[in-house]
């Protein structure tokens, strides 16, 4: 073991891979130092275990009525209680882990790309490229994230592949200022005048030279953001515009135990509490990425 | 053969006017610098040689070829700019070997892993720091990564924007005694920019002093040497020198 970290911590690292699985464990020991942040990683962790073993993790069938059973208390038998269709709820909301988090990664993986490049090209080249693409980034800006995402739903039709695609159009565009901002304070400086004067494409110069140092701000971003993402296809699943019945989709679960609130109060709370732990999670986790990642906190990456 | 000529050299920064009708030539071996206080165009001239300042008027010719304003590919195997703050001038999330081995991927330069080797040896690198990031190396050594990264295309020509002004006094030492060494092993060009006069005469043959934008005298280190500059601003220079022994 002791090996290992000192092969990992080698000052004069003899190997490409060598040095960059070194930086790799400095932050993660540095996140490891972090309290909240592993708070947050392990809320994460336990969100992605959920989703992976649902089936042996789940107590009941996500979807199985049992109208003789419905609208049950927690209990030994039902954790969380039953609905008003007799279903487990705890077993749904571990299936809803699997929404949530397809909805999460595939926001991501679609927004944040798009919103890099566009912020990246914009910054880079300025002038009329960076007034059209900035132009366009504005138009999507100036409308509540929500709203539009609502706009695109009720036109494409309700449905998760729909809700994951409005949000995903609802969010790059904060990812792609970000971009910009970021390109702009590196695009003066020494080190990218040094590789342009080697005779580098702009292709290569954004590519391997610009990305790379904007990653970090868009990792934290898209982290702090996925408790926003989470909400709005909570509150898309909430009108009934996400994720259609009978998935178990947390917000369209909250929406479902509305009425029974009063005198049923496990049906909409056991979801929503869901919702604030895993989007209190992500936040956690970005808080603690910002403190490991951040430029500014210089020279301890 | 004359490594650089410029003629009639006018450099703009949006509306404002640079430099002034600034003349000059280079011989192939020489090591040559501009000197002034700051503000007076010494690096501008530089950047619009190198390619970064694009809007000049005038001609810049190297090695018999004339210049466009903008980089091009074929002008950066022969000529190189090192910068003055090794801080910046190296990407943080780049280790030496990835610096280094850029500009060989730029031009299809094959032979990656002895290329590296050996430009490291000739500026000083020990072997150890190949795979550190800059934040593990420091400033002198940084320094060297980045003269290495410039002489790694083999290039005749190297631009010197004060490249020892962000170093301790010591390590600044250290990088005079390398420059002056490459050239002499590597038979280089130089064009130096700097305002330390000390500097000029440990390893420059012929200087220019800049004021205003103009170049008001051309002399060679000898005069320097021996406190016989003529133009009134030159002499209020070196007299104002603190390193300088005239």
């Amino acid at each position: 073991m002791a090996t290992t970290r000192d092969w990992l911590l080698d000052d004069s690292p003899s190997s490409r891979l060598q040095a960059r699985l070194g930086r790799g464990y400095r932050l993660s020991r540095a996140l490891m130092r972090n309290p909240l942040a592993m708070v947050g990683a392990l809320i994460v962790l336990a969100l992605i275990l959920a989703a992976l073993f649902a089936p042996w993790i789940a107590t009941h069938s996500p979807i199985t009525q049992d109208l003789a059973m419905r609208l049950k208390p927690p209990s030994a038998e039902y954790w969380m209680g039953t609905d008003e269709l007799g279903r487990d709820i705890w077993s749904r909301v571990v299936y809803g882990a699997r929404i949530t988090l397809m909805i999460v990664m595939l926001v991501a993986v679609l927004a944040a790309p798009v919103g890099l490049v566009i912020g990246a090209i914009a910054g880079y080249y300025g002038g009329w490229v960076d007034r059209i693409l900035m132009g366009i980034t504005d138009i999507f800006l100036s409308m509540p994230k929500l709203i539009l995402a609502l706009a695109f739903v009720a036109a494409l039709g309700p449905g998760i592949q729909n809700a994951i695609i409005a949000i995903a159009i609802a969010t790059w565009p904060g990812y792609a200022r970000i971009a910009r901002a970021e390109t702009l304070t590196i695009r003066n400086s020494e080190f990218v005048s040094a590789v342009e004067l080697q005779g580098a494409s702009s292709f290569r110069v954004i590519v391997n030279h610009i990305l790379p140092l904007c990653s970090s701000s868009m990792i934290i971003r898209v982290t702090l953001d996925m408790a926003g993402i989470i909400l709005t296809a909570a509150g898309l699943g909430f009108i009934g515009l996400g994720a259609q019945p009978p998935l178990p989709e947390w917000g369209a679960m909250i929406s479902r135990g509305r009425s029974f609130i009063l005198n049923e109060w496990w049906v909409a709370t056991m979801p929503g509490f869901a919702i604030v732990i895993v989007s209190l999670g992500f936040c956690f986790l970005g808080d603690g990425l910002r403190d490991v990642l951040d430029p500014k906190h210089g020279d301890r990456q | 053969m004359s490594a650089l000529t410029i003629e009639n050299l006018d450099i703009c920064y949006g509306e404002s006017k640079v430099t002034h009708d600034i003349n000059l030539s280079v011989a192939e071996g020489e090591s040559f610098a501009l000197v002034g206080e700051s503000g007076s165009g010494k690096t501008t001239v530089l950047r619009a040689i190198a390619g970064i300042a694009t809007s000049w008027t005038g001609s810049i010719t190297a090695f018999g070829q004339a210049r466009s304003p903008g980089i091009d590919r074929g002008f950066a195997r022969q000529c190189q700019m090192v910068f003055q703050d090794p801080y910046g001038s190296l990407h943080p999330r780049k280790t030496v070997d990835a610096t280094l081995s850029e500009p060989l991927a730029i031009h299809g330069i094959a032979d990656n892993g002895e290329r590296v080797d050996e430009v490291m040896q000739s500026v000083g690198l020990d072997r150890r720091f190949r795979f550190r990031f800059p934040h593990q190396l420091s400033g002198g050594q940084r320094q060297r990564v980045a003269i290495a990264r410039a002489l790694i295309l083999r290039p005749k020509l190297l631009l010197l924007d004060e490249p020892t002004s962000a170093l301790d006094v010591s390590v600044q030492a250290e990088i005079l005694n390398l420059l002056k060494r490459l050239r002499r092993e590597q038979g280089l060009t130089y064009l130096m920019v700097t305002h330390n006069l000390a500097v000029v005469s440990f390893l420059c043959d012929r200087l220019a002093v800049m004021r205003h934008g103009r170049i008001v005298e051309v002399a060679s280190a000898d005069q320097l040497k021996r406190g016989a500059l003529e133009d009134p601003y030159s002499r209020e220079l070196i007299q104002f020198s603190p390193s300088h022994p005239a």
